[in-house]
């Protein structure tokens, strides 16, 4: 069953149109990455699904329900989770509280107000730091933390919710070689809670780590299939080769 | 479950989430409630000579309207210094419920303390949920500047009201002719009032305290930082600075019950624009998102007030003194007296792992590499 299904989604800002009817499939549990060139509305698409700004024209629907017009946070209540392009980590909370504040987010207010329940999430908290490797830095500022390691903590952040959809804008932008490959590890044990749809430039990466692949050019889709199928694709190899 | 066979990181020894010990700010706490305590009767020693000490002496009475007044720098400190709500309306709240104990006492005669200080907060909590539903759950989220003029609106509006209106005195105001009632006890100013009002000052301190070092006070931390962050959480901000702003309404409704008995007095100043413009002038002084700041901003603010307005010669131009002051904090030191000798780290504070770490960042890496290795290793086992 298809858990995210994108029909026709258009987004117009001014006289630009940044997308124009675009459709993507996204499978339970699934690697999803969305290619293009600078431009071509991979963002844009990813921001529409998110929340950070409406589509146009065109539906979203997510595992059953009609999320086109939800506010974000109607859609983080569905399980949808997103990590933003520029970092959006809480830089004057420390590593730890950035963390407690994803994960008792599903809490009820007055649980909020116990004593008692921080307690309760403190072994989750130390799972999610373990699996992201910040564990001996939690009681960092979250803005004294390196660049990567500031990505892990969104990750860790975005995956604190416990979503059935992660969208990541990104998430490798700015790492070193080594840094993108530790963050390809770090990303695969996700999949056995949860999809992922992921927006980058390093083709290497994304063909590492993703199932499917929907390439967007000029703000439609130019090709759509497995990973194998793309880069067999002509007109993706047309694209790629006469403008990157 | 941690995936302990799939990473294989030995876990490091767990510490379990305690609060930060030690820092600047519980020794200021300390400090004044300690001096606090003993004031009364210092000042009662030192003021009386030769002779017996009066307790109910002048210098005790003025100090017990400070201490009403710094509940109501804390309600605005909820708001702006937590809650990022600059409120122009902690003194509509201060002065309806002021206004309201009044009546009651004029037309039925309620003045026990039981009955006072919960119809208190009671009209200071309801006002406020109101100014606060309109103003902060409407279907746009509202600008700090439409929340402002929103707020200064109500507490213009109030002082109007009253100052026109003959039942509740008019420009005259209300005047409480009877003391405030403990069963029996009559609590008049001085030393009794003192410490009743300084009890309900700790009970309001410590009741403040705990909601801004929750859980919740952690959603108030990360809101400042980045409310759209934190709306895609899942939280809805807009609910969270509701209930701020009515918890703070509340205690601005118990300073103005207490104000009223203890002035035996109320009148527009205490429910208009001027009281409010106090509220922040603690606030922003003494050091906002402290809680203690503005407590302090009260001592200093009231007592350069009761100087100033005792010397001939700027006795009708001391608010522009206290005024030229305000402008050097606000431009100098945004971060107010508290600021000087409180860090930025923990003035925000830490709410779940000990603020201390002995770890640095080679262990990390170190870590990073661990994995590395590992993963490396089991991948070659698998080819």
């Amino acid at each position: 069953m298809a858990l995210l299904e994108v029909r026709g989604v258009g987004k117009t800002f001014g006289a630009l149109r940044a997308l124009g009817g675009v459709d993507v499939t996204v499978r339970e549990r699934s690697f999803h990455g969305l290619i293009g060139p600078n431009g071509s509305g991979k963002s844009t698409l990813l921001k529409a699904i998110a929340g950070a700004h409406f589509a146009n024209e065109g539906t979203i629907g997510f595992d059953g329900a009609d999320i086109t017009t939800a506010t974000p946070a109607e859609r983080a209540k569905r399980g949808l989770s997103l990590k933003f392009q520029i970092t959006a980590i809480l830089p004057e909370l420390s590593v730890y509280d950035n963390l407690l504040l994803a994960v008792q987010a599903d809490q009820s207010l007055w649980t909020l107000l116990r004593s008692k329940s921080r307690a309760a999430l403190h072994d989750e908290v130390m799972d999610l730091l373990e699996r992201f490797l910040l564990a001996d830095l939690m009681t960092d500022l979250a803005g004294e933390l390196s660049h990567g390691q500031q990505q892990w903590l969104e990750i860790a952040m975005a995956m604190a919710v416990k979503p059935k959809l992660l969208l990541l804008d990104e998430p490798t932008g700015g790492m070193s070689p080594e840094e993108r490959r530790v963050t390809g590890e770090l990303l695969m044990p996700i999949k056995q809670s949860c999809a992922l749809v992921i927006v980058e430039h390093d083709l290497d990466f994304i063909k590492d780590i993703c199932d499917h692949l929907t390439v967007l050019d000029q703000g439609k889709v130019l090709d759509d299939g497995t990973v194998a199928e793309i880069e067999t694709s002509a007109r993706v190899q047309e694209v790629y080769t006469t403008r990157v | 479950m941690a995936p302990m066979a799939e990473t294989s990181i030995s876990r490091p020894s767990i510490r379990k989430p305690r609060r930060a010990r030690g820092g600047v700010i519980p020794v200021v706490e300390w400090g004044l409630l300690i001096f606090l305590l003993l004031y009364p009767f210092a000042v009662s020693y030192l003021t009386a000579g030769e002779g017996e000490p009066d307790f109910n002496n002048f210098w005790v009475i003025r100090v017990t309207t400070i201490l009403i007044l710094a509940k109501l720098a804390i309600s605005f400190d909820l708001c702006w210094g937590y809650s990022g709500i600059m409120s122009f309306g902690q003194g509509l709240f201060f002065g309806l419920a002021g206004y309201v104990v009044a009546k009651f006492a004029e037309e039925l005669g309620w003045l026990q303390i039981f009955f006072v200080v919960p119809i208190g907060m009671l009209v200071g909590l309801l006002a406020a949920l109101l100014v606060g539903w309109f103003l902060l759950l409407g279907k746009r989220t509202p600008t700090v500047i439409f929340v402002a003029l929103g707020t200064l609106t109500a507490s213009y509006a109030a002082e109007r009201l009253v100052a026109g209106w003959l039942w509740v005195g008019a420009g005259n105001g209300l005047s409480i002719w009877d003391f405030l009632m403990i069963g029996s006890y009559e609590l008049e100013p001085g030393l009794a009032f003192y410490y009743v009002a300084l009890l309900f000052l700790c009970l309001v301190y410590l009741a403040s305290r705990y909601l801004v070092r929750s859980q919740f006070g952690l959603v108030l931390a990360g809101m400042r930082q980045n409310e759209e962050r934190i709306a895609f959480f899942g939280y809805r901000v807009q609910v969270y600075k509701a209930i701020v702003f009515s918890f703070a309404g509340m205690i601005a409704g118990l300073a103005g019950a207490l104000y009223s008995y203890h002035e035996g007095f109320v009148g527009p100043s205490s429910v208009g624009i001027g009281i409010s413009t106090y509220a922040v002038l603690y606030g922003l002084f003494g050091g906002i998102g402290t809680l203690i700041g503005p407590v302090i901003g009260a001592g200093v603010i009231e007592t350069l007030r009761l100087f100033l307005s005792d010397i001939d010669a700027i006795k009708n131009y001391w608010p522009v003194v206290l005024g030229i002051i305000m402008l050097v904090v606000v431009a100098y030191r945004p971060t107010g007296l508290l600021g000087l000798i409180v860090s930025e780290r923990e003035r925000i504070g830490s709410f779940g792992a000990p603020l201390r770490s002995k770890s640095s960042e080679d262990g990390a890496s170190a870590r990073v590499e661990r994995v590395r290795v590992e993963r490396a290793g089991a991948d070659d086992g698998a080819a």
